[in-house]
């Protein structure tokens, strides 16, 4: 079956419809990992959005367990290609009936890179995804310029809390769309996790007596989200180690008096290089976001940049002044891509005293 | 970190000789690095015993050595020019080992030279097998169980522990040279004597066999600081238990997640930070399909094959940064050369995927074991992109210029399926096309991957090619159809072959509905930044990128496609010579090529370069786009030439000499007349079709004669005949692949072999200089030894050589570069060939004379004649000194290839000895081609009756030499009647010790087997020769080499004490 993908700029490529054949309006934006994209697919920050893969070639190895949450959670799936035989030890099935399992629309069959360099020259925007033919570009335009995620955390947190049992220090994570991964790094290390969804209050946390918190990546604009904001000052004015990571770390530095902003295109993607300022040393990280913390008017009392982007020198990472707290934009815990920064939950666990 | 200010003078070490295993991709790394040295003001002096290559030119580096690469030359080179650090990482593993030496024998540290790139301990930790071992262990890294073995007897203990099969890998060896999967005890002693003798060290490795297991390569780099990237990871289609270098390798990997990807990613990165690497390095992982078991196979502390490979398929130039790396840089400060906007700590992204497939030797060694194994044998590769894996592998099949463009080229339809499945166990370079045909059969992929342990992923590729071939035969074209076949790019003339219509009915269906080639960019980043260099690839159903240039006149330069034995380095020598020669003239330059070992197909050479096959139907793909103003294709080989008639047809003209006169020089009738005309004799001859005809005409002109296709490079298919009954089995040969063109039959004349290449501007002509061959006609000229200027022919001669020159050049209206092959006996020169094109020794000639005849010859082309740019014009005055070229094979790599000289061209590579004298040029020559003699002064003769008279010199020459001679029954005899001590052995046939023993005995230096003719395998001398090779003991089988080496070791040069000469300072006219 034909498949349609419009963008807002009036952009029409035509390709092949894959998993679901309903029609979807989201905000499009682009991936440059060439492995995971099953943990891209399953990763809940991509909710509200629409991912296209630059990697041509996707489903190779089919569906296996390395899912980052219950569910896939973008709004649509676009690539070149995917696979008709999957082929892992692993492999549970494919990426067409996985996608078709969870209602999701997709387009196979399209100039990816092409949309890419719309993407990359005029910044993200919006789309939709069509089985229809006989769409009309002046019906369709306007509600594509109208559609906004939205308060996106909401949709993606969890309904109640749990806990994964460990040895060692006890963490509190903030759950704002959390990758498994995150839970896993510090469970893998001995720590006890205890899960809490995204509008827990700050004093049922600290009720707990966690040994730190941590505070989840998620999807959405950061400003949209300006209950937990409120919440994540009384944890900052506690004197518990925080340590956060991408939406997380968003919040942190509103919560503190930082701005931030959409970027064109956002980082998305396994290869991005950030440098940590107090040792010098590059590191490659997995990335996902669209909006970054501007560090323009923070208080060097408040907090300073830790990590920078070596390629556009945005901000990647604060560290508290006069507090246990440090916040990274990017993913140390990988999943997909490269697992390079993965030392820093050592340092978290190192920043409560350490797990024996 | 910044550049570190004390290096200020750099030792470059080049890789020396092409051979198998160690080919043009340090030329590629070398030239790039050498140039981002001097991009940061260092001064690069450079050694490398190899004059093909561009790192050898005065314009890469400062300093220009061309001499044997042994540690006493290195020493000398550095006493003299006293560099502060030496760069080891560029030369592969025979610079690497000259670095090890260096460093270890103490002479860097007393003279306060510094080893750069990498560190003695480093080289050690990677390379020693036992230390690497315990290395991998100390981090917790898997290796296979192993043992590093001296002796036989301690490799069949530890056998007995870990169980068969095993793989063995001898220490210090290129390409995997000696090593080998052994499955019983028998092939264990057979392997492990050879691979202990071959080692370097005599250590080899005996390990668990991980045959099967998925084969995955990373390409990682590291600064100083430990920052560390991987450029790029590779999966072999093939999985482990072929070399790596022979194996078909797709990139990225294509059949592992995310987690198997950064399992193996993050242990690379713990390994090069462990062995403090500074710059690249690969890392071999063999990883279980079917869990996360993994084994590190090696590490290579230096760039190679696949870091080349690596650099071609992302776009990031791993040699290049490495060399900043050297000097002090960290990633973060060097600039990415492709986005000129992002840095070199990042990671390459790819939108696109990679195939590389290796070139494999086999149409040249018809009698070789065409099995792969983990001894490489490949002598090339080339390099296909696409955006989807079928178009790669189609695109990259039919850049392989061996008669294949689609997945039915190798016919295997009259097998069974039982037949099938046999010949499916047997791993060759036709095993793709065994599926393919497999498949067609109905075999299922569970069975063939079971077989092949091929991932399914990958066969269900093929299967999806091998379904189009069925849709096209069966199915009325639609368009779209039509549009699937092209998006696996499916060639034209294929598509019409399967469709039964004709390649210019597909072409116009395609153009009439919009179906034609888009060029996309390899940017590093996936789009994800706007790049600035423009290297494009094709593909179909996309949207074209690359825009068609206006203002400046423009230029397409074709490559020279894969390296294969006569056709290597040195074309493509000649092809970027040309592009920088035509750039300096104002031009725009658009390189194609397909090769991604070569210094072309780095992204700045030109101003555009399109990686793609270099068909008719792929290079009007450009055409249409570029419109450039015109074409050269004197420079790329014969691959070059063979598109001349198509590129006219699209209106491309011809820069340079005219395609009709390139047909006058290789057409039989049409070159008989202009010899005519012009009065220059030649051997008589005939064109034949058939074997009636050729034995008709060989009798005409009664025995021996020369046979030969036309149209081909390096004698392809070459021999001499001596009966009616060769003559029929070499037809047979020959005809085996349809000719379009006849076959030529001549005289056999043996006389003094000469060969000149000349500059011709359509009137006058420079002959930069006269070289003689020291083996008689009959030895192809690749694989002569050479000498400049030519030391034994007359003044009369000379002149003569010069007029014909002349003669043949304009009567051929050559504009550009010509090379003629004459035989001079006594005062008569008689043409043997013309090839209106540039040549082998073009890279040579030029380098010692100073004569730059590529430039020339494309200013030439241009509309400047030889007297305007200042030269003068006949014979250039000669040298002051002498130059040898000595040609270097490969024989010990391809199990059953016959060794014997012949007119058809063996060697891989060449090295140049230059000396004051002929003595020491030749001595220079020997040594750099590795022949370092005497040893044990015991030497084995058997020379066929013809040659007996002269055996008799060469053996009192040795004799007085300190030789000991063992002599084959008849030769014995002959020598022993004339005064020589030939001490009598065995023939193999014969009861022990035979000739046989003393070989394996280790205690010979040299066998010299002038061999009967005819191709039969069983012979004594095949034999001989094969297993003289095989136990690393240096075979002769021309008489006149014999004497060359003799000379050599009369005159043996000091150690030490050699005459170095600095190619840079050599002036020309």
């Amino acid at each position: 079956m034909k498949a349609f993908l419009i963008l807002e700029d009036g952009t029409v490529f035509e390709g092949t419809s894959i998993g679901s054949s309903r029609e979807v309006i989201s905000e499009i934006v682009f991936n440059t990992s060439m492995t995971g994209y099953l943990e891209v697919l399953t990763d809940p920050s991509y909710a509200g959005q629409a991912v296209v893969m630059t990697y041509p070639l996707i489903g190779n190895y089919g569906v296996t367990p390395d899912m980052e949450s219950q569910k896939p959670w973008p709004d649509g799936y676009i690539v070149r290609e995917l696979s008709r035989m999957p082929s892992n030890f692993r492999c549970k099935g494919s990426i067409q009936d996985f996608l078709v399992k969870y209602d999701i629309p997709g387009i196979a069959g399209i100039d990816t890179r092409a949309l890419t360099k719309i993407l990359r020259e005029k910044g993200t925007m919006n789309g939709m995804i069509t089985a229809n033919e006989n769409f009309s570009l002046e019906e369709i335009l306007p509600k594509l310029k109208e559609y906004t995620t939205g308060n996106v955390v909401d949709k993606v947190t969890i309904g109640k809390s749990y806990q994964l049992r460990g040895k060692g220090k006890r963490v509190a994570l903030m759950d704002f769309g959390a990758k498994k991964n995150i839970a896993e790094s510090l469970n893998s290390r001995g720590c006890q996790v205890t899960v809490y969804p995204a509008h827990t209050k700050a004093e049922e946390i600290l009720q707990d007596k966690p040994d730190g918190i941590m505070l989840s990546n998620g999807p959405g604009d950061p400003k949209d989200c300006g209950d937990i904001i409120g919440e994540i000052k009384k944890l900052y004015e506690s004197d518990i180690p925080i340590f956060a990571i991408c939406l997380g770390h968003q919040l942190m530095a509103l919560a503190n008096g930082a701005d931030s902003y959409k970027m064109k295109y956002g980082h998305r993607g396994g290869n991005h290089p950030v440098k940590d300022l107090e040792t010098g040393r590059v590191y490659i990280s997995s990335q996902n976001h669209g909006y970054v913390v501007d560090t323009g008017h923070l208080d060097p009392e408040v907090a300073v940049p830790a990590f920078i982007n070596v390629n556009d020198g945005t901000n990647e990472g604060l560290k508290y002044t006069g507090k246990n707290i440090f916040t990274v934009q990017f993913h140390p815990e990988a999943c997909p891509g490269p697992q390079d920064s993965g030392y820093l939950f050592d340092r978290f666990i190192n920043m409560m005293g350490g797990n024996q | 970190m910044p550049k570190n200010p004390e290096i200020k003078k750099v030792l470059v070490i080049g890789s020396g000789p092409i051979v198998i295993g160690q080919a043009a991709e340090f030329d590629y790394a070398g030239t790039q690095a050498c140039r981002s040295l001097k991009e940061e003001g260092v001064e690069v002096v450079l050694v490398n015993s190899n004059p093909a290559t561009i790192m050898t030119d005065k314009e890469i580096a400062d300093e220009v050595y061309i001499e044997p690469l042994t540690a006493k030359v290195l020493e000398q080179i550095i006493l003299k020019e006293r560099p502060d650090s030496v760069l080891p990482t560029l030369g592969g593993q025979a610079g690497l080992n000259l670095g090890m030496e260096l460093a270890e024998s103490g002479f860097l540290k007393k003279h306060n030279v510094k080893l750069i790139g990498t560190t003695a301990e480093t080289i050690f930790k990677a390379e020693d097998r036992q230390a690497f071992k315990d290395t991998m262990e100390k981090i917790g890294e898997p290796c296979a169980p192993s043992l590093v073995v001296r002796n036989v007897r301690d490799g069949i203990a530890f056998t007995n522990t870990i169980g068969y099969p095993v793989v063995l890998r001898p220490a210090f060896t290129l390409g995997g040279s000696g090593g080998g999967i052994a499955r019983n005890e028998t092939e264990l002693v057979d392997i492990l004597s050879n691979g202990l003798r071959l080692s370097r060290v005599g250590e080899v490795l005996v390990e668990r066999c991980i045959a099967g297991w998925k084969e995955i390569e990373y390409e990682v780099m590291r600064d100083a600081a430990g920052n560390c990237i991987t450029v790029c990871n590779m999966e072999n289609i093939d999985p482990v238990g072929v070399h790596t270098g022979d194996s078909v390798v797709v990139a990225p990997s294509q059949t592992l997640g995310d987690k198997e990807y950064q399992m193996l990613r993050t242990s690379a990165l713990n390994i090069i930070s462990e062995l403090n690497i500074t710059g690249g390095c690969n890392v071999q992982y063999a990883l279980h399909p079917e869990s996360f078991e993994y084994c590190v196979i090696e590490v290579n502390p230096r760039v190679s094959r696949s870091s080349a490979l690596a650099s071609k398929a992302t776009g990031y130039p791993i040699a290049k940064v490495a060399a900043k790396i050297a000097l002090g840089y960290t990633l973060d400060e060097i600039k990415n050369a492709i986005t000129g906007k992002t840095y070199a700590s990042f990671e390459p992204m790819l939108d696109y995927c990679v195939v590389k497939i290796p070139r494999l030797p086999f149409d040249k060694f018809i009698t070789a074991k065409r099995s792969l194994t983990t001894q490489m044998k490949a002598t090339g590769e080339v390099m296909s992109i696409c955006t989807n894996f079928e178009g790669a592998l189609m695109k990259a099949v039919r850049s392989l210029e061996q008669h294949v463009d689609s997945m039915r080229s190798y016919d295997f339809t009259a097998l069974s399926p039982k037949e099938l499945r046999k010949k499916l166990e047997k791993v060759d370079d036709r095993r793709i096309w065994v599926i393919a045909e497999a498949l067609r059969k109905g075999i299922s992929y569970e069975e063939i991957h079971e077989i092949t342990m091929i991932d399914q992923w990958f066969i269900d590729k093929i299967a999806i090619l091998v379904e189009m071939e069925k849709r096209l035969e069966t199915e009325d074209l639609t368009v779209e159809l039509l549009k699937e076949a092209k998006r696996i790019e499916f060639p034209d003339h294929v598509i019409a072959q399967l469709t039964g219509k004709t390649e210019t009915e597909i072409r116009t269906l395609r153009y009439e509905n919009g179906i034609t080639a888009a060029f996309k960019m390899v940017d590093t980043c996936a789009a994800e930044f706007a790049a600035e260099t423009p290297y494009y690839y094709s593909c179909f159903g996309s949207e074209n990128e690359a825009v068609k240039t206006e203002g400046k006149k423009k230029v397409l330069v074709l490559g020279s496609g894969p390296i294969r034995i006569g056709q290597g380095i040195e074309f493509d020598y000649c092809s970027v010579h040309c592009t920088w020669a035509f750039a300096r003239e104002g031009y725009e330059t658009i390189i194609v090529n397909n090769n991604p070992e070569t210094v072309s197909t780095d992204f700045d050479i030109a101003d555009k370069l399109y990686f793609e096959p270099l068909t008719p139907e792929d290079v009007e793909s450009i055409v249409r786009l570029e419109q450039p103003d015109g074409a050269v294709v004197q420079f790329g080989g014969q691959t070059a030439i063979k598109l001349t008639e198509s590129l006219m047809k699209m209106g491309v003209p011809i820069l340079g000499t005219k395609a009709e006169d390139v047909d006058a020089a290789e057409d039989r009738e049409l070159f008989d007349k202009i010899l005519e005309q012009t009065k220059i004799p030649r051997a008589a001859g005939g064109t034949v079709f058939t074997a009636e005809e050729a034995k008709e005409v060989a009798n005409r002109l009664g025995y021996p004669v020369l046979v030969r296709p036309s149209y081909v490079l390096g004698g392809q298919g070459m021999q001499i005949a001596y009966s009616d009954q060769e003559m029929e089995e070499f037809m047979e040969i020959i005809n085996r692949i349809a000719q379009d063109h006849p076959i030529l039959v001549d005289k056999y004349l043996q006389g003094k072999e000469i060969e000149v290449d000349a500059v011709c501007d359509g009137a006058d002509i420079l002959i930069p200089g006269i070289m003689e061959h020291i083996e008689r006609t009959g030895v192809h000229s690749g694989d002569s030894i050479s000498v400049y200027p030519a030391p034994t022919i007359s003044q009369k001669v000379k002149e003569k050589i010069v007029e014909y020159t002349r003669r043949l050049a304009r009567a051929l209206h050559v504009v550009g570069l010509i090379n003629i092959q004459f035989i001079a006996m006594d005062d008569d020169v008689y043409v043997i060939e013309v090839n209106p094109r540039s040549s082998r020794t073009v890279p040579y000639i030029s380098k010692v004379t100073g004569i730059p005849i590529v430039d020339l010859a494309t200013r030439v082309i241009i509309g400047n004649t030889i007297k305007d740019m200042g030269y003068p014009t006949g014979l250039a005055p000669e040298a002051e000194y002498v130059a040898v070229k000595m040609p270097v094979f490969s024989f010990e790599k391809l199990r059953g290839a016959e060794i014997s000289l012949g007119p058809e061209m063996k060697s891989t590579g060449e090295c140049l000895g230059i000396g004051r004298s002929f003595d020491e040029a030749l001595y220079k020559a020997f040594l750099g081609a590795g022949v370092q003699l005497p040893k044990y002064k015991q030497m084995i003769m058997t020379v066929k009756d013809a040659d007996k008279p002269e055996a008799v010199e060469v053996a009192r020459r040795f004799e007085a030499l300190g030789y000991k001679i063992y002599a084959t029954r008849s030769t014995a005899k002959y020598l022993e009647a004339r005064g020589i001590k030939a001490r009598r052995i065995n023939k193999i046939s014969q009861e022990s010790p035979n000739v046989m023993d003393l070989i394996l005995g280790h205690k010979i230096d040299l066998v010299i087997d002038t061999p009967t003719q005819g191709r039969d395998k069983n012979r004594d001398g095949f034999l001989i020769r094969r297993n003289a090779i095989e136990t690393g003991v240096y075979c002769i089988t021309a008489m006149d080499t014999a004497n060359a080496l003799a000379e050599s070791l009369e005159h043996a040069g000091e150690d030490g004490k050699l005459n170095l000469i600095d190619i840079a300072r050599v002036k020309n006219i």
